[in-house]
């Protein structure tokens, strides 16, 4: 059936309305002007600026990155300018985009997610703060708070008691049960939660014995991990109420169609863009397609409609 | 306006035309058609391209532009792994996903300003397939008015088959191999500093392999001439968004990872932070 009339893209996380669903994700978008040669960032439903720490970050040695099969293992150790620098030189220019700007907020310890929390909350043009639970934290031998109910529930939890903005916590798949972790950011009072990060990897060059990237492990991505991610989105989804928000390898309209419809409100773009900057532009357009095939105004519609 | 860069807009061309294909065993020179991106392109900058259709390889591979001519880029490269494998089996008439022109390029004026038009020659170092930027570089140079020479080295005669194309462009050239098939004996750092020794030059520039570039920067600095390095990497984006593509680089007397695709890949000499004082 072809419809010629107009299709609502809108996604409603509830504390945020998105003009559409795709969002450009942390870590692979920069700081939000890096794509600019490229894509009109005020396109997207919005994108996440690469993590903060409160204090500058000087990252990983070289090398940093390996491909494997359909894969990208990463290792940059989260580099990074500071939430000083970056309220002062980057979110100015990033207040002209008509879109939602996110702010990946990371810390070495509870306190330290507070503390950038704190900091942003004194700026104006942030939508949402998206808690990166990943970090190696300090006090438990670079464990991450992400890898336990508790550690999850404290941190989303001090920063939603101070935090004047809606939080995103975004959730390892490195875990055995992605859905309690979710459920325990739930009950910390998260305001919406993303998943997954990237998965813990490592690949070895067979010539030289050493590991492809200085770190040994690093974080794979891309479409390699896409039916993973997929599957943990829809536990999550299945256990909280929250909205979710996909991510995983997605590279087109239909891999985040996949995502919609196992129940994420949303989803979040990354490696593709750095191979092709235009994806998260083309997956709205194919959205658009998407509906007009099916004859759907609204795409927030298909949301959570898998038949099982 | 992207801030990174060197100010000249980069852009997506999905169908850059293969126009013609050229191969010397291992080494491979194809012509792409791209005017927008032809037109914005300087000596030194990079494209990023994608060398196969769907998701193997994933990620687009940087080749320097060896050379510009009427809307036309020519890269240069060695068959060295996957991505360069299928980059070589691509045919003339077929079309490439490419993104450029990226990075920041060499410096034209380095040692240069105020000079006259006869005064020394820059000496540009090219070792192997490092040697891709470098005839840009010179054409470049050569409609600037300025006295230009490429020192071309590889461990044989095979790994210099753009030495018979320079001269035919008219383009100064001295060639050094490992073995002495070719030109000067010795490697092409010992080369220049045979050409530093034996006649004034005004600017050294080079691309290759690290140990080339390291030594390369202390016999300019040695010898009291301005350098520019190009670096290479392995990349994830080509434009600055995923920090994959970094080397430690001395600025403002603090030094840090940078990364090579957005501040670079021309850094200059006593910039860069080599291996063993890190």
């Amino acid at each position: 059936m072809i419809d010629s009339g107009a299709v609502d893209l809108s996604a409603d996380l509830g504390f945020l309305k998105l003009k559409n669903p795709v969002l450009a994700a942390s870590g692979t978008f920069g700081y939000g002007l890096e794509f600019e040669p490229f894509l009109d960032p005020g396109r997207l439903g919005g994108f996440v600026v690469k993590g903060l720490y409160f204090d500058p970050r000087p990252g990983n040695p070289p090398p940093r990155l390996a491909e494997t099969p359909s894969g990208l293992i990463n290792a940059v150790g989260l580099q990074g300018v500071g939430v000083a620098a970056f309220c002062e030189k980057t979110l100015p220019r990033l207040r002209g985009f008509k879109t939602a700007v996110i702010v990946n907020v990371c810390g070495a310890d509870t306190e330290e997610y507070v503390r950038v929390v704190e900091y942003l909350d004194e700026h104006e043009g942030i939508a949402a703060y998206e808690l990166n639970v990943s970090c190696p934290n300090v006090k438990t031998g670079g464990g991450c708070p992400a890898l336990s109910p508790g550690a999850t529930r404290e941190v989303v939890s001090a920063v939603k008691r101070r935090s004047r903005r809606p939080i995103i916590t975004k959730l390892s798949p490195n875990v055995t049960d992605v859905a309690a972790i979710a459920a325990a950011a739930e009950e910390a009072g998260t305001d919406a939660i993303s998943l997954v990060n990237t998965f813990l990897a490592m690949a070895v060059d067979v010539e030289t014995r050493r590991p492809k990237v200085a770190n040994v492990y690093g974080g794979l991505s891309g479409p390699a991990i896409r039916p993973i991610a997929l599957r943990m989105v829809h536990q999550a989804v299945s256990r909280v109420k929250v909205p979710v928000i996909g991510l995983g390898g997605i590279q087109t309209a239909s891999d985040a169609l996949e995502f919609l419809i196992a129940g994420a409100r949303a989803v979040e773009v990354g490696t593709a863009g750095l191979v092709d900057p235009r994806a998260a532009s083309d997956i709205i357009d194919g959205l658009e397609a998407y509906c007009r095939r099916h004859g759907l105004r609204r795409l927030g519609d298909i949301c959570g409609t898998l038949k099982t | 306006m992207y801030s990174g860069g060197t100010g000249h807009q980069m852009r997506l061309d999905p169908g850059a035309k293969i126009t013609n294909k050229e191969r010397w065993g291992d080494y491979y020179l194809l012509t792409l058609e791209s005017t927008d991106i032809a037109r914005e392109a300087a000596p030194g900058q990079f494209l990023m391209v994608k060398v196969a259709s769907g998701s193997r390889p994933l990620l687009r591979r940087p080749f320097s532009i060896h050379n510009r001519c009427n809307g036309r880029l020519d890269i240069f490269f060695k068959v060295a792994g996957e991505g360069t494998a299928l980059l070589a089996e691509r045919k003339a008439g077929e079309a490439l996903d490419i993104l450029g022109p990226l990075g920041k390029g060499f410096d034209l004026e380095l040692g240069g300003k105020g000079r006259k038009r006869t005064e020394a020659p820059a000496l540009a170092v090219g070792g192997g397939r490092g040697v891709a930027p470098l005839l840009f570089l010179a054409a470049e140079a050569r409609k600037a008015g300025r006295p230009f020479k490429i020192l071309y080295g590889g461990r044989t005669a095979a790994d210099l088959p753009l030495k018979d194309k320079l001269e035919a462009g008219g383009f100064q050239t001295a060639c050094s191999t490992d073995d002495g098939s070719l030109g000067f004996k010795g490697m092409v750092t010992d080369l220049l500093r045979k050409e530093i020794h034996d006649a004034p030059a005004s600017a050294v520039y080079a691309c290759g392999p690290e140990p080339m570039l390291e030594a390369v920067d202390r016999i300019a600095s040695e010898s009291g001439l301005p350098a520019e390095l190009s670096l290479e990497a392995r990349m994830g984006c080509g434009f600055g968004a995923c920090w994959g593509c970094v080397h430690r680089i001395r600025q403002g007397g603090v030094a840090g990872w940078v990364k090579i695709c957005a501040e670079g890949p021309v850094f200059s000499g006593g910039e860069v932070v080599w291996e063993e004082e890190k």
